[in-house]
């Protein structure tokens, strides 16, 4: 286990290193006078040159990158024109647009995209799941055909027009729910409930469509297995048989997707945040490459990278305790 | 009223009829089994006894009563009720038929409270009372032991104390030792013969292996193509068969007690004349590094003489596979010198996964040709067929596909596709192991007779004993990765000298019932010894 978690950290350092290379080659390449979109229009070549010289523009892209190094572990200073801002490490350092410090962008808007992220992901696992084994249940019935047909229009389905639909109607039409207007967790937690539910649901059931499918197909590969059979010959009953003997074998591969979509969905969930007004990180990236801000972006690639690789080690430290034959190395 | 009655029992899966009117009846207490090659319906027999085609979209038809239900009219309930209880099924791969997520106590202990009115306490008391009783050791820590980490033997001994735990009448066991080692084999119908006698249950046992009946059945059946071919008591059937189908089959299981057909080839000595193709000399194969590290072959010296056969067996994990793949050059090995002076190559196991699903046989033949640079079509195309001919197939079966042929042709294919490099030497690996034995007779005749005509030289590795004897000129046994004992065919199973040597050949079933009492007691000797 210490091992595992050891060369898990080591590997996931390596990951987010490499994707902040690449992200910096991306850009390097990419076309646009950085220094101008920073500056604004209204900028004279004077302006946008000083900007360049601040933003150390002009330099190579290994040296910039050098400096992002550095300002990541050690920390780095930036001279504002009047003085000097201390950047402490892990330092993602300041958007170009802002000025603000990347970290502190980041955690601001980093709780209300986990709020709908987690809210989402409960709902879309129970759903999913829960519609894959009532399919298998009802297998060969007309239930069956129904729900295959559902999951297979809920995959079809961008999730800006489900969330429009429940607008109309749980919104404008019955007003059940609120329009969201969200409510950080911490100032009142019923409130942030209540308004994320749209939210949450809209995106649960865009997602759950492939846990449905996956949940059937696995759950139909373990119900043939031979242990199960074993037990079906000694008269144990059908309820038993998918509940104790395959359903633990069955989430494996579920749980093990379910890790990678809760990962990247910290990475912000771009159109559902847009649709409803919600202030995640999803609409600040949609922003960062607008305006090619480089240490924003970067920022929320690695935090993005970090959720994903967090989240599959969470799932494979599950799957080794559900399964003693797994053994994490 | 007997214990099992099944009248005009058929089975289908959708076009196939895999079993066709079949009827037949054991009594309380009797043995029977079901013996026949694969295809013949027989685990299909065995799973209508327990209603186990329900739900799979088989069609069942006939009238089968066991222990008194009506399984064919019985509802859900009653047939749970019977399952289990008063009828248990022990499985052919016993890793597979144990849940892998559970510990082995807790598996038996759910089975017994499906039946029984029990506590926790007292079902997981009962699990490791037939753990016991089945020779598990130390049957209360092993009970928390999960199926991995069993041993092949101890799972399907962990399987029959499943069955047991509810004192059953019946004992349906399908091929139960067919993915055992032999030795392995012999103890586990050993126990079931202890078990029968002991608490009086019936035993209806499914093999394709004769030997195995012999061991452990009073009354044989003999199935082929989904219908009752012959029955009667054992000793009757498989001493003096009635039927020409239950005589061509006993004809064609080798038999270990027999000395070697004859091939005229050569004379089956210590073979001092003939130059050496391949010699290996003190080599070992090491998988993994550090801790891990385990040397498949641990030191092993041998050589392969122009036109001789020379038998390896030896049980799994006993490092055969892997030597032969050293010798024919797929393996480097670790250390140790081995010279090859001929062109060698290699029969494998599988007819089936060795053959590209996706290529014509006729372009898998051709393979090495192209690979040794011929590039003339026509050429290739001629000797392609020529060498199908060769092998017992048609020439026009160049552009057939591997699923259209049985696996005793899929063999032949292989053995073909072996000879197109015009080898000096073939190292089959269990070429035979996965044929029927009337297939396997056919298939080990053909490399006789290939062998006679080209001078080749053959390295014949094998599980199987008897199969070892009928085809080589000299054997070496191994044993965890060593060579245990070398000699002439007749002197290594004739007078043995290793004690593990005299195990493997003890624990070889034997075809003549009368024959097996004794040998069942020996075995009991050598292991009190």
């Amino acid at each position: 286990m210490k091992w595992f978690l050891l060369r898990r950290l080591g590997g996931a350092v390596f990951v987010l290193l490499a994707l902040s290379v690449i992200v910096y080659a991306a850009f390097y390449v990419a076309p646009g006078n950085v220094a101008q979109i920073a500056c604004g229009p209204r900028c004279s070549p004077a302006q946008v040159a000083q900007v360049s010289e601040q933003l150390h523009l002009g330099d190579p892209l290994y040296v910039q990158y050098g400096h992002f190094l550095q300002g990541l572990f050690v920390g780095r200073d930036y001279s504002t024109g009047t003085g000097v801002l201390h950047c402490q490490a892990p330092c993602l350092g300041l958007s170009y647009q802002s000025d603000q410090q990347v970290t502190e962008l980041i955690l601001a808007k980093l709780p209300a995209t986990a709020s709908l992220a987690v809210g989402a992901f409960v709902l879309w696992m129970l759903l999913g799941v829960g519609t894959g084994l009532l399919s298998v249940w009802r297998r060969g019935r007309l239930t069956e055909r129904v729900l295959t047909w559902i999951t297979l229009a809920g995959m079809a389905t961008p999730v800006f027009v489900i969330g429009l639909l429940l607008i109309i109607i749980l919104v404008t039409a019955l007003q059940i729910l609120p329009f969201p207007d969200y409510v950080p967790l911490t100032e009142d937690p019923e409130q942030w409930a209540w308004n994320l539910l749209l939210p949450w649901i809209s995106l649960a059931l865009v997602s759950a469509a492939p846990y449905a499918r996956m949940t059937r197909a696995s759950m139909l590969e373990t119900l043939a297995e031979d242990h199960v059979r074993t037990f079906r010959a000694y008269g144990v009953g059908e309820r038993a048989l998918v509940g104790r003997h395959a359903l633990r074998g069955a989430l494996a591969p579920v749980i093990a997707l379910g890790a990678l979509d809760i990962g990247s969905m910290f990475g912000g969930a771009v159109l559902t945040e847009s649709l409803f007004g919600i202030p995640g990180v999803g609409r600040e990236l949609v922003d960062a490459v607008k305006h090619v801000d480089l240490p924003v972006v970067v920022g929320l690639v690695l935090v993005t990278g970090f959720f994903v690789v967090l989240a599959n080690a969470v799932a494979d430290i599950l799957q080794a305790m559900a399964d003693r034959r797994v053994v994490l190395a | 009223m007997s214990l099992v009655e099944v009248s005009d029992l058929s089975v289908s899966f959708g076009e196939v009829r895999a079993v066709d009117g079949l009827s037949f009846s054991l009594e309380a207490g009797g043995a029977l089994g079901v013996v026949g090659e694969s295809g013949s319906g027989k685990s299909a027999s065995a799973y209508a006894l327990l209603g186990l085609h329900r739900g799979t979209g088989a069609k069942v038809s006939g009238s089968v009563r066991v222990a008194g239900v009506d399984v064919t009219a019985a509802d859900d309930a009653e047939l749970r009720a019977l399952r289990g209880a008063k009828a248990a099924m022990v499985f052919q791969d016993p890793l597979s038929s144990l849940d892998p997520y559970y510990a082995v106590g807790d598996q038996i202990a759910e089975v017994y409270r499906v039946h029984h009115r029990a506590s926790r306490r007292a079902a997981r008391a009962r699990a490791v009372e037939v753990l016991d009783r089945v020779g598990i050791p130390d049957a209360v820590r092993r009970s928390r032991s999960r199926p991995h980490e069993f041993s092949g033997g101890m799972r399907q001994r962990a399987l029959i104390a499943m069955a047991l735990a509810c004192e059953p009448q019946l004992l349906i066991a399908d091929e139960p030792t067919t993915a055992l080692d032999v030795t392995v084999q012999a103890q586990i119908l050993d126990l079931l013969h202890d078990l029968r006698r002991e608490t009086g249950m019936g035993l209806l046992l499914v093999t394709h292996d004769v030997g195995v009946a012999a061991e452990s059945v009073d009354e044989v059946l003999v199935m082929q193509s989904g219908r009752a071919v012959e029955r009667g008591p054992v000793g009757e059937v498989l001493v003096a068969p009635r039927e020409p189908y239950t005589r061509a089959l006993l004809a064609a299981v080798p038999r270990v007690t027999e000395p070697r057909i004859s091939s005229g080839a050569k004379p089956a000595d210590d073979g001092d004349d003939g130059e050496v193709l391949v010699e290996a000399v003190d080599v070992r194969q090491v998988f993994g590094r550090g801790r891990t590290a385990l040397a498949a072959v641990d030191g092993v010296s041998l050589s392969v003489r122009r036109g001789e056969t020379l038998g390896v067996v030896g049980e799994s994990g006993s490092g055969k596979t892997t030597l032969g793949r050293m010798l024919v050059g797929l393996l480097e090995p670790t250390s140790g010198r081995l010279t090859r002076d001929a062109r060698v190559q290699m029969v494998f196991q599988d007819p089936v996964s060795s053959l590209n699903p996706r290529r014509s046989i006729g372009e898998s033949v051709a393979d090495p040709l192209r690979a040794s640079g011929e590039r003339d079509e026509t050429a290739i195309r001629a000797r392609v067929r020529d060498l199908l001919t060769r092998v017992g197939l048609a020439p026009e079966s160049y552009d057939r596909y591997p699923h259209e042929f049985s696996g005793g042709q899929r063999q032949r294919v292989g053995i073909a596709r072996a000879l197109a490099a015009e080898p000096e030497l073939i190292v089959c690996d269990e070429a035979v192991s996965a044929l029927d034995v009337t297939t396997q007779a056919q298939v080990t005749a053909l490399l006789a007779e290939l062998q006679q005509e080209l001078g080749l030289a053959l390295v014949f590795i094998a599980h199987d004993l008897a199969v070892v004897r009928q085809v080589s000129d000299r054997v070496a046994v191994m044993r965890r990765g060593r060579i245990v004992e070398e000699g002439s065919v007749d002197q290594v199973y004739g007078n043995p000298r290793d004690p593990y040597t005299k195990q493997l050949l003890a624990a070889v079933p034997a075809l003549d019932p009368a024959l097996a009492v004794v040998r069942r007691a020996a075995r009991k000797e050598l292991a009190a010894a």
